[in-house]
């Protein structure tokens, strides 16, 4: 069954979320990657105002391609998520629910998603013309200057996601690897 | 002396840039849709269903197949008989300029590791030449994402290792890569050489067709066994589980020393792209 979740993405829709399921995604999420995430958290260690409000929000680890003329974006699908594990819990400790990426997290990750009642889905690395069909609307709010880097303000429209880590810590990676291992 | 013209070299570098990016070669498109078939996991048969669809929007509306357009990864041959009237870096770093922004392709290039600077053209390549018999210029280029090139590794294994050591390496860098490099992938694998011979020989093994296996007959045992052995990992699509991990494993080698059995493995996402023009 597929579920449609619409953001912000509150903690009464994680709690409901369990590893595997399939879901479509609605409403505004924010891009962020590597450099990205340094500058958030050193906006954070500084005290100083973010550029946009984290609480129930969701990040999609992107850099897209360059928009054509007549599209809304480039192609933009995934990048992979743990490079940005060192720079995570800061973001979920401030209320951040929901991350899209591709690829394993690292156990302190995983113990800030339990505890803060997060989510982390994943969609398909590599299919960036097909993820780029459900963004209706792209806007850069934050270090334009990092070009496909930049912080953009999404609103997709039935994004397919793979919830792969849910609330209570389960992993979907390792759930369906183990059943298909035979080595 | 056959000469050949720089803005030539400029021309079909731009060229294969881009098309590189919007269209999937049919070694590949092939192996996925025959992975979509064989695929034992049902999460693993929708993700390669939607990898190829995906395939199908690039090629029909000319975007990248993937954001992450890589860094260009450049093999020449020379033929001895070609003169060619300038220089041949700056043509092909020029030919990368024109194709990444003419394409729309993301520019992902930093000049400098420690700073990350992007030089907002995508250059430089990286270029490797060689010399051969004949009157040709050939030129590879391969787009080269990071999300695979990350995972990635090299080992100076012991003479006593052998093949075994081989085995166990490719499939050790492979398991715990797991989902990060967009399985199924491409595993490239060199074998030999030098500390640097063996990395450039392990991106080579990555433009040779997958249906096209090494033609020393052992070695083309080894890439056989390999795929087999890969495939059980359990990894699948995307790595949330399945049969279909890689869809191809070649491996190039070449002579080394007495001492050393250098082995680089280098890993390919599903959106394995290259190309090549012969001038």
């Amino acid at each position: 069954m597929i579920k449609k979740i619409q953001t912000p993405l509150t903690k009464e829709i994680t709690l409901s979320l369990n590893a595997g399921d399939s879901i479509l995604l609605s409403g505004t999420i924010y891009t962020g990657r590597d450099q990205a995430h340094k500058r958030l958290v050193k906006l954070i260690q500084e005290g100083k105002k973010l550029p946009f409000e984290l609480e129930n929000q969701v990040i999609y680890y992107v850099g897209p391609s360059p928009t054509k003329p007549g599209n809304v974006i480039g192609s933009a699908g995934p990048t992979t998520s743990y490079r940005m594990d060192d720079l995570t819990e800061p973001l979920l400790d401030l209320g951040l629910k929901g991350m899209i990426g591709k690829g394993q997290r690292n156990q302190v990750v995983i113990n800030s998603i339990k505890k803060n009642n997060a989510i982390y889905f994943a969609a398909i690395g590599g299919a960036g013309a097909l993820i780029a069909n459900s963004i209706k609307e792209c806007e850069i709010i934050a270090f334009d200057e990092l070009g496909p880097e930049a912080i953009r303000k999404l609103v997709v429209k039935d994004m397919p996601l793979t919830v792969v880590i849910d609330c209570k810590g389960n992993n979907l990676y390792d759930i369906e690897r183990k059943k298909y291992q035979r080595i | 002396m056959r000469i050949i013209n720089t803005d030539d070299i400029v021309n079909v570098v731009k060229e294969m840039c881009i098309e590189s990016n919007f269209n999937l070669n049919s070694d590949i498109k092939n192996a996925l849709a025959e992975g979509e078939r064989e695929e034992e996991s049902p999460i693993g048969k929708e993700i390669l269903k939607n990898i190829l669809i995906n395939a199908d929007i690039s090629e029909k509306n000319r975007v990248p197949m993937c954001q992450d357009t890589g860094m260009v990864v450049v093999f020449v041959e020379i033929g001895e008989e070609v003169f060619i009237d300038g220089n041949i870096k700056n043509a092909i770093n020029e030919g990368v300029r024109l194709g990444y922004k003419d394409g729309f392709l993301r520019k992902s290039v930093v000049s400098d590791p420690i700073i990350r600077e992007n030089t907002n053209d995508n250059t430089p390549a990286v270029i490797h030449y060689d010399f051969v018999k004949g009157s040709e210029l050939k030129i590879t280029i391969a787009p080269k994402g990071f999300g695979s090139e990350n995972m990635g590794k090299l080992k100076m294994l012991k003479p006593s290792d052998g093949i075994e050591g081989v085995r166990k390496f490719i499939l050790e860098t492979v398991s715990e890569a797991g989902p990060n490099p967009c399985p199924p992938i491409v595993v490239g694998v060199g074998i030999g050489g030098t500390m640097d011979k063996v990395t450039e020989i392990a991106k080579k093994a990555l433009i040779r067709p997958i249906n096209k296996y090494n033609e020393i007959k052992y070695i083309e045992e080894f890439e056989k066994q390999m795929l087999l052995d890969i495939n059980r990992l359990g990894i699948g699509p995307q790595g949330l589980g399945g049969t279909v991990t890689a869809i191809g494993v070649n491996v190039e080698i070449y002579p080394t020393h007495i001492a050393g059995l250098p082995v680089a493995v280098n890993i390919n996402c599903h959106a394995s792209r290259h190309m090549e023009v012969i001038l």
